[in-house]
Parts: structure tokens; sequence; C-alpha cells
């Protein structure tokens, strides 16, 4: 093999040396992990807020016992249905007002976030490790195995996501456990879907089949080597199926499915307060609020989230 | 000689195509006995057009796939589906830049990874070895960190054949490592490839439809037509002197920067007849300007001829002595 002679003498090294100097002179200092991730991720203002309020309702879970000013579940005979503070009637003592029984509305939020936080967590968690490993299955095994796994999505998928919930429920009995169980299950399919979608396109891709040739086993190829490349889209879903899972366990405790009474859980709240939904708007107003501002916050964030971690929206 | 790393017995690789649920599915021979020799240190040249079954050839000689039938041997191993080790042996560097290095993994990860997979090397020991092949190739350490999508594709294409020099294996496949790039680029990573195979005795497969890039690195020429070795020899004597009608064609084809030669250019009628389908005899017939009765009966085998092989009836130089 000769060498071939270059058409300008020394220009083998010269574009990237001319191109290395012009990018050290203006790229930002090297980050690494952590403080790389938070630079691209504080790059998008909304995400940054949706993340602050997020970790304020966290922190308001977790230290609900020493903020609440009264017990979830006390009932107060002497405070049926106060408005809040700030309107006439309203107690100093009850910012939010009271529930129809006398339980205040603030402190009831306030324990209500753990179990709300805590159901978003979980049937996220659930329904995204599951869902992916069955698409990655589906995507990158093909056959029959491919055609079963997805047909049965398909299955999951007809039913309306609400119905098939309250017959989960309805067979495994009403409480808040199994109205997670049953919420992961009927968004599972949606995570199935998005992989498999995205393990195909990758699988095809040549760096896919570079790994192979390196020797990578299956294992490997599957959650090192394409996995990552189809986190994009995933990311999205699962910030989504958090507020559904937040909505969807509120809707199944509004059909009485859900957290049972006194738990005061957002859904189970507005569930128990609609009648009173013309006569004090505040019962139903604050759950619903709080539904809304979790939901919007987790769906920012999610946003910013999918963009701090996609190295190509990253510069130099 | 004896140093032969690669040696392919009549390879064949047939693909089933389905056509609906009416029709009886065809069969694609994409790659249709192939035989050749590659030793240590040299360079062959596979060529050929679109679909000839290069890029199979590719894939079959880098395990990707397994072939339908033929005997597959590195380095003195016949090769079967549970040669791990022969692996490491043999790498591949693909075309398209832009797809061959995972968008998720820093530079430093893409070139460690098959050393992660392959040996027991600590982390710091793979890290080492990354930093020095990032300088084999002309890049620098400080690239270790970066990913894929900061590189132009010439640097790309140099962190592929990096990467998959990282095993030392013997045998290197090009699958087109230079049609992607800019013209001036090809020269920068040709130049590359001619260092690292003289430093290390790599012996590179090199398939390139590019005959003005081969000339210049290629040891030996093996030209193929529909899935099938037309001819072989020695890079000089196969462009001085080809034997095969279809060789010439494509020699005749290949752009000269130079205004004062004179072409000879041979203007090849129809369209290359489709793998499912092939025409009885020798594959070229239908487009051949010296095909007799006998080419659209019989398959001409790779026979000598005037110090290469050709698979002709009537290769040219017989027929030049003739006229003589």
């Amino acid at each position: 093999m000769t060498h071939v002679e270059a058409d300008k003498p020394g220009m083998h090294q010269e574009p990237d040396a001319a191109e290395a100097s012009q990018t050290t002179a203006s790229a930002p200092k090297r980050r690494s992990g952590l403080a790389e991730f938070w630079y691209y991720f504080s790059q998008n203002k909304g995400a940054v807020i949706g993340l602050c309020v997020f970790l304020a309702i966290i922190a308001i879970a977790l230290l609900a016992p020493v903020l609440a000013p009264h017990s979830p579940t006390v009932q107060n005979r002497d405070a049926l249905l106060l408005p809040p503070a700030w309107q006439d009637g309203g107690k100093a003592a009850y910012l939010l007002g009271t529930d129809p029984v006398g339980r205040d509305v603030l402190s009831r939020l306030m324990f209500g976030a753990q179990f709300s936080l805590f159901i978003g967590v979980a049937v996220v968690v659930l329904s995204v490790s599951s869902g992916v490993i069955l698409g990655l299955i589906a995507g990158f095994f093909r056959g029959w195995i491919d055609t079963t796994i997805m047909r049965v999505m398909d299955v999951i998928l007809a039913f309306p996501s609400l119905l098939l919930a309250l017959v989960l429920v309805a067979i495994l009995g009403p409480g808040l456990v199994n109205a997670m169980i049953a919420i992961a299950l009927v968004l599972q399919p949606h995570f199935v879907r998005l992989t498999r979608a995205s393990v195909l396109a990758e699988s095809e891709r040549e760096y896919v089949t570079s790994a192979r040739v390196a020797g990578a086993s299956r294992f490997r190829l599957m959650f090192v080597t394409i996995l990552p490349n189809c986190l994009a889209p995933l990311i999205v879903q699962a910030t989504l199926s958090f507020s559904n899972a937040i909505l969807d366990a509120a809707a199944l405790g509004f059909l009485g499915m859900g957290a049972q009474p006194p738990t005061p859980e957002w859904g189970t709240m507005l569930a128990e307060a609609r009648e009173f939904i013309l006569r004090a708007w505040w019962v139903v107003t604050f759950p619903g609020l709080a539904i809304l501002i979790t939901v919007l916050a987790i769906n920012l964030m999610g946003d910013g989230l999918r963009d701090a971690l996609d190295p190509k929206l990253k510069r130099s | 000689m004896s140093d032969i790393v690669l040696e392919g017995r009549d390879l064949t690789r047939h693909y089933e195509v389905r056509r609906g649920a009416f029709r009886p599915a065809a069969t694609v021979k994409a790659l249709n006995g192939v035989s050749f020799k590659l030793n240590a240190g040299k360079t062959l040249a596979v060529v050929g057009e679109s679909g000839c079954g290069k890029s199979t050839l590719a894939r079959l000689v880098t395990m990707i796939e397994s072939p339908t039938s033929g005997e597959l041997e590195i380095d003195g191993e016949t090769v079967t589906k549970s040669s791990k080790e022969l692996r490491r042996k043999i790498q591949i560097v693909f075309q398209n830049p832009y797809g061959s290095l995972n968008p998720r993994q820093k530079i430093g990860d893409i070139l460690e990874e098959p050393l992660k997979i392959n040996t027991s090397e600590n982390a710091k020991a793979r890290r080492a070895k990354a930093h020095e092949m990032l300088s084999r190739v002309g890049l620098r350490s400080e690239h270790y960190e970066r990913y894929p999508h900061m590189f132009s594709g010439g640097q790309r294409q140099r962190i592929a054949i990096a990467r998959a020099l990282m095993l030392n294996p013997k045998i290197l496949v090009l699958d087109e490592p230079v049609s992607a790039l800019d013209v001036s680029i090809q020269a920068q990573v040709l130049n590359i490839l001619a260092d690292l195979q003289k430093e290390f005795g790599l012996a590179y497969l090199f398939i390139s439809h590019d005959l003005s890039v081969v000339r210049h690195i290629a040891d030996e020429i093996l030209v193929m037509y529909l899935g099938k070795p037309v001819e072989f020899g020695q890079a000089e004597t196969v462009f001085a002197d080809p034997q095969h009608p279809y060789t010439a064609a494509l020699l005749s084809a290949t752009p000269m920067a130079d205004p004062e030669r004179e072409k000879k250019r041979i203007p090849l009628t129809g369209e290359l007849p489709s793998p499912l389908d092939p025409p009885p005899g020798c594959p070229f017939n239908p487009r051949c300007w010296r095909a007799e009765e006998k080419c659209r009966i019989e398959m001409p085998k790779l026979e000598p001829v005037a110090g290469q092989e050709a698979a002709c009836f009537f290769p040219l130089s017989v027929a030049k002595s003739e006229a003589a």
C-alpha cells in the first residue's frame, strides 16, 4: 500500500489542528458528570422552575408531620366547611378552610402529597421498567416473541385505560396498592411500543453492528448499546405517565376504588367533596390545584431532563 | 506463501425474499461461490458495482452473518459459530462514519468497549491504550472526553479505525472506508491506513467501487460481478492488462485527471441483472460485447490467464494474440 499524495503539503494534520484551536478557545471548561448535567439542565428555565416546584412538593410531603397545622384525619365539629382564611367567616387557624367533616384542607393536602408522589413514583418505576424490558425484547429478537408481546399490548391498549384499571381494581380489591398496580399495567403498553419502535430503528444502525463485531453479548447490545439511544422519547413519556398516574389514581380515588377514606389522597379528597362543589368551592379547588401544579412541574422537568441527557444538544 | 491470515473457500450467502402471500419465496444469491486468500500485511481490494456482493462478503468475513455454504479460515482456524476468540483477529470499518459511532458514548468509551468486552484489563490500562490509539490516528488526548457528533467525517472515520485496532486484529475489513468522505479527507484517511498497515503488519480487505483509490492501495484485486468473482490478480497487472471484459469496462469508466489522455471508454449497455433471476451461463453475458453462444449456456470458471485469473471463455489477452 503506497502513500497517497495529499493535495497540499502538510494537510495531513492541518484541518483538525485549526479546528481544535478554535474549539478550545471558545468552549466552556469541560465539566464532568453532575456538573455538566446541571449546566445543560439549567439552560432550560421552565425545567428549573419545574424542578424547584417539584422539590418544594417533595419537601412538603416529607415534612408534612412538622408543617401541617392539624392532623389530616381529626374532625373538628366546630369548624365544618369553613372558608379559607381570607374570606368572610374564615379562621386563621384553617388557612385553606375545612372540609364537610371539619378537617383542615391544608393539612390534608400536605399529607396527600405523600400519597400522590408515592403513587407517581411507584407507578412510573413499575411501568417503565417492565415496559422497557418487554419493548427491548420485542424489538431486539423480532419474530414470534415480538408478535406475541405486541398483540398482548394491543389488547391492553384496546380498552379505555380507566375502565381497565377499574376492572383490575374490582378484581384485586380496592386499595391504594392495587390501584397502583392497575394503573401501571394500563400505562405500560405505551412504553413497550415506544421502546420497540426506537429499538427497531436503532438496531439497524452501524454502531450496533460494530459493537457486535467487537464481541458484545446480546445483553450488552440491548442495554448498553441500544437502550441509551432510545431514551429521549421514553423520558418524556415517563414524565407524562407520572402525571397520568397521579390523575388516574385521583380518578380511581374519586370513584371510590383507590385510596380509602380517611386517607388524604388528592383524588379521594375531590371525590368526598363533590356534593359541596357549589356551596364550598375551596374543598374541590385546592386539591385540584395541587394535582395541576404537581403535574405541570413534572412535565416541565421532564422536558429539560430529556434535553440535558441528549449529547447531541451539547455544544463541544 | 505460508502467512495467509484469511482464506475464503467457495463462500456463498443466499437470502430468502418473500414476494407476497401467493408467490413462493425467492432466493437472492448475494454471494455465489467466492474464494480468496489474504496474506499478512497485504491489501486485497474487492471491487465491483453496487449489488455485486461486496458488502455481503464483508459481513461474512467479519462474522456478522454466517455463510450459507463454504468455509472461512482466519489465521489458520476454521470459523464456526462458536469461534468467539477469532472475532478479536478481524475487525471492520464501515462506510458511513456518521452511523458507525454510538452517539451516546464518549470517544473514550467507544475505544475502550472492545477491550472491556474481550479482555480483563483494568480501567487504567484501557484508558492508557485508548489515549495511545488516539494519537496513532492523529487525534489528541482531549478528544477522549468528547462525543462523536463533535467531530467531522474524517475525524470520525479515524476514530472508527482506532476502535477497530484496539484489539490488535490481524485483519481489517474496510467497507468503503473513504467513499463517504471529501476527496481531500480521503487522502488523509488513506495515509493513516497505510501507516498503520506498516506499523502493525495488518492485512486489509479493502472493499470499494472507487478504482482510483484501489489503484493506490491494493496489492491484489478481486473483481466481482453479481455475487461471483470474475477476475483476480496482482493490482498492477489487472490495471495494466485486464482479462475479463467486465474489468476492462470498469477500468475504462474510471475518471482520469488528465485531459490529454485518450479516452477509450467501453460503454456497457443494460442494467445489472436482478440477482433474483440471474441470466444462464456467464452472469455478464447480456451486457458483454464479446459474448457468444457458449457464454449463454455455460458458466465460466476462474482460471489462470496471462498471469492472473479470470472467469471468461474469451479473455482479452487471447483475442489480442489471435489478432496479432
